[in-house]
């Protein structure tokens, strides 16, 4: 059932408030911080205008917005959160809690950069720094996909097979401050594909008192988190299911990767977020040119889609990996590990050139991109990748 | 608010045996006659420290109630988290009982990593009672200084070494800043006036705002005193004016004890401990008067907030 179609021009931060609202979570609990503030201020007024039911707590810093969201979830509560960079650093502690909990927290963040230098702008360092945090991370291209990946995260989190947090991104400033035009849901279509939360255990049911984060000796530990390790791993299909679900309701469909004219590409770029709009357009304008390339974009990085991504990739001569985060003293970024790490068990893989760009929101254009594809038919040639590369850096 | 013993001693217990708290610890003796004293269900947050160790070894639990530990200094968050689902849950219509909420957390967790977080949670109101079980030290780490530890004690990070005997500062005056940041109910209680501390827990779950109790917790190891002797050290501390039992209630000031004949000398409260045996000592004795004017101090100041919060 196709549902009938609303159009707005939002904003990113805003549409991710307005996904809060529609989800009307039982608690808030957020602190601001460039460029995700809008999302916490928004949801604010929807609050003080009695939009929403939920319980708001503005609290002191972003170490006690996760602690009251454990809280809160442990409580049995639907909980939502929003943050970026220094706040989800500071988070960092609560985060790895709140996934071994098993704590269904949902929460937008507007990715940007890490001090020092400080720098307000987009990059993905806050997230890679919480990639081992045992959260699913969904990354979001455009407006419209902040908005539709929440109302997932909702479900995914909450399924009985996951119960996890869910972390969904976006790039800040550039698509949380971009306007667009989306197409939103009735609250009632939300609801009803959301559903009614219903925790397996609460800390509120008195009569049968549970204890939540005990001791772990050696005798356990290690059990815990390698069932916290499955949870996580088991989820990539209910991930894949909830986005047909959403498909089916909204003609958007979501797959935990999207692969853009991959099909006979012999040369593939990997992005992730805004950039992947960006690639996109250079692939429309090489293919015309009849050059064999195509895009992959990661739409969730955590858990890692490893099959998904081999498949799409497996047939191409080269691939460019474009990271917006850095792993200093390593030769590539995050997701360039991940997929050349995953390749080694095939005989049959492209040849991997890494990237890193767009540190502290340094622009990424149609003419870089180009220059990716053009060294990429170069490496092709010679048979082998160059040393890491910087796009677009002085030096 | 009558406190009736024997109703008590019927009461089912809700930290029950079996953890593995050192034997004479205080922690368990407070958190037995917090739990006894309330006769509507708790939920608990604890804060890393000992008394959360001990209690909950997977897959043993000794606590009777819900409870939740996430981190070190954040029970207040955390609690204050399980207060907002709580409201939320009420409001929406999914529950419908009267349930109180109490975080327990050492010095450590309470006047040093945790005051930021227990600061936010009392400005914002959350309805809850947060508790310090004051052991004066980091103990679960093994005995290291903390903002409560008085001056010139013996703990691993201020060692009584030959330049520096002991730790120099006095201790920060939690209470008062948990006064000043607007608790609704603040006091001072001791498990060696039991009464006293249940009254005191009553008042603070039945206050309509957050409550912030500071109960003093005799630690046999980390301060080098008898299994036998928690409760004894206890009283010594409020006979000798060490730790005055007091409570502010709306900004309102109330000492509980005052000696009818004047306080003990200081001396029979430390001569009882290893942590303070080198104050004892003649080359020391500026550092024992450095004390003993701490206490006095903080006691006139006691006496005049009574005096001008009660004309
Ligand atoms: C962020 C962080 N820093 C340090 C620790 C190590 N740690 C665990 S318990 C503790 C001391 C607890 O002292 P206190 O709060 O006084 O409670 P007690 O153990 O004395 O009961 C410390 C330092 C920790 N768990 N987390
Ligand atoms: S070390 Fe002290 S505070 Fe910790 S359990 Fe033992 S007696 Fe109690």
């Amino acid at each position: 059932m196709k549902t009938q179609i609303k159009r707005i021009a939002i904003e990113g931060n805003e549409a991710a408030a307005l996904a809060f609202k529609q989800v009307n979570p039982d608690v808030v609990a957020a602190y601001p911080i460039t460029p995700s503030t809008e999302v916490v201020q928004k949801f604010s007024e929807y609050v003080a205008n009695g939009e929403v039911d939920t319980e708001f707590v503005p609290v002191e810093s972003e170490h006690s917005a996760m602690s009251a969201c454990i809280g809160a979830a442990a409580a049995g509560a639907r909980v939502m959160t929003a943050t970026a960079s220094q706040g989800l650093a500071l988070m960092w502690e609560m985060l790895y809690i709140a996934s071994a909990l098993r704590l269904p927290i949902v929460m937008s963040v507007s990715n940007r950069a890490l001090s020092a230098p400080i720098n307000i702008h987009g990059d993905h360092s806050d997230a890679m720094g919480a990639r081992d945090s045992g959260w699913i991370q969904i990354f979001s291209e455009n407006v419209q996909e902040i908005y539709d990946n929440i109302f997932q995260a909702v479900k995914i989190a909450e399924h009985p097979d996951v119960r996890l947090p869910v972390m969904v991104g976006y790039d800040g400033f550039i698509t949380s401050h971009s306007e667009e035009m989306i197409e939103i849901l009735e609250d009632d279509v939300v609801r009803n594909f959301i559903g009614k939360y219903k925790p397996k255990y609460t800390l509120l049911d008195v009569d049968n008192p549970i204890a939540v984060g005990p001791l772990a000796l050696t005798d356990s530990y290690f059990e815990f988190k390698v069932a916290q390790a499955y949870a996580l791993e088991n989820s990539l299909p209910i991930i894949k299911q909830v986005g047909k679900e959403y498909g089916d309701l909204t003609g958007r469909y979501y797959d935990v990767i999207e692969r853009y004219r991959t099909e006979g590409a012999e040369y593939i770029i990997v992005a992730m977020s805004s950039t992947v709009g960006t690639a996109r357009e250079v692939v429309d304008t090489l293919r015309e040119k009849g050059l064999p390339v195509g895009l992959l974009k990661i739409r969730v990085f955590r858990p890692f889609p490893t099959e998904d991504i081999i498949n799409a990739l497996k047939d191409a001569k080269v691939i460019g990996i474009l990271d917006r985060s850095m792993v200093p003293g390593s030769f590539g970024g995050p997701l360039y590990h991940e997929i050349t790490s995953a390749f080694y068990h095939y005989e049959k893989r492209p040849i991997a050139q890494a990237y890193v760009y767009g540190l502290g929101g340094r622009d990424i254009t149609t003419q870089h991109i180009e220059k990716v594809f053009e060294e990429l038919i170069d490496i092709g040639k010679k048979g082998k990748p160059n040393p890491l590369t910087y796009i677009g850096v002085r030096e | 608010m009558a406190i009736n013993l024997r109703e008590i001693a019927l009461k089912e217990e809700k930290l029950v045996s079996g953890h593995r708290l050192c034997a004479g610890c205080g922690a368990s003796i407070i958190v037995r006659m917090v739990l006894n004293a309330i006769d509507e269900p708790v939920v608990v947050a604890n804060a890393t420290g000992c008394l959360e160790v001990a209690t909950t070894i997977f897959p043993f639990n000794a606590w009777n109630v819900p409870w939740i530990h996430s981190a070190f200094e954040n029970a207040a968050a955390t609690i204050a988290g399980v207060e907002a689902a709580y409201k939320a849950l009420k409001r929406k219509g999914e529950i419908d009982r009267e349930i109180r909420f109490i975080s327990f957390a050492g010095d450590g967790g309470t006047y040093d990593i945790g005051l930021q977080a227990l600061s936010g949670a009392i400005e914002r109101g959350h309805r809850a009672v947060f508790i310090c079980y004051n052991n004066e030290a980091y103990m679960n780490t093994g005995i290291q200084r903390s903002g409560a530890t008085p001056r010139g004690a013996f703990t691993t990070t201020s060692p009584a070494g030959k330049a520096i005997p002991g730790k120099p500062q006095k201790r920060k005056n939690l209470t008062e800043m948990m006064v000043a940041n607007g608790a609704k109910y603040v006091a001072q209680a001791s498990p060696s006036h039991w009464r006293d501390l249940m009254e005191k827990v009553k008042k603070a779950v039945n206050t309509d705002g957050p409550a912030f109790l500071n109960i003093y917790s005799t630690c046999p190891r980390g301060w080098r005193t008898p299994d036998n002797s928690a409760i004894s050290i206890a009283r010594l501390a409020v006979e000798t004016g060490v730790w005055p039992l007091y409570e502010v209630e709306n900004g309102k000031y109330k000492i509980n004890y005052k000696p009818p004949k004047g306080f003990k000398p200081v001396e029979e409260f430390l001569k009882v401990q290893g942590r303070f045996a080198h104050l004892l000592k003649p080359e020391n004795a500026h550092i024992l008067e450095e004390f003993k004017k701490d206490i006095e101090e903080e006691w006139k100041r006691l006496l005049s907030m009574e005096e001008a919060t009660n004309k």
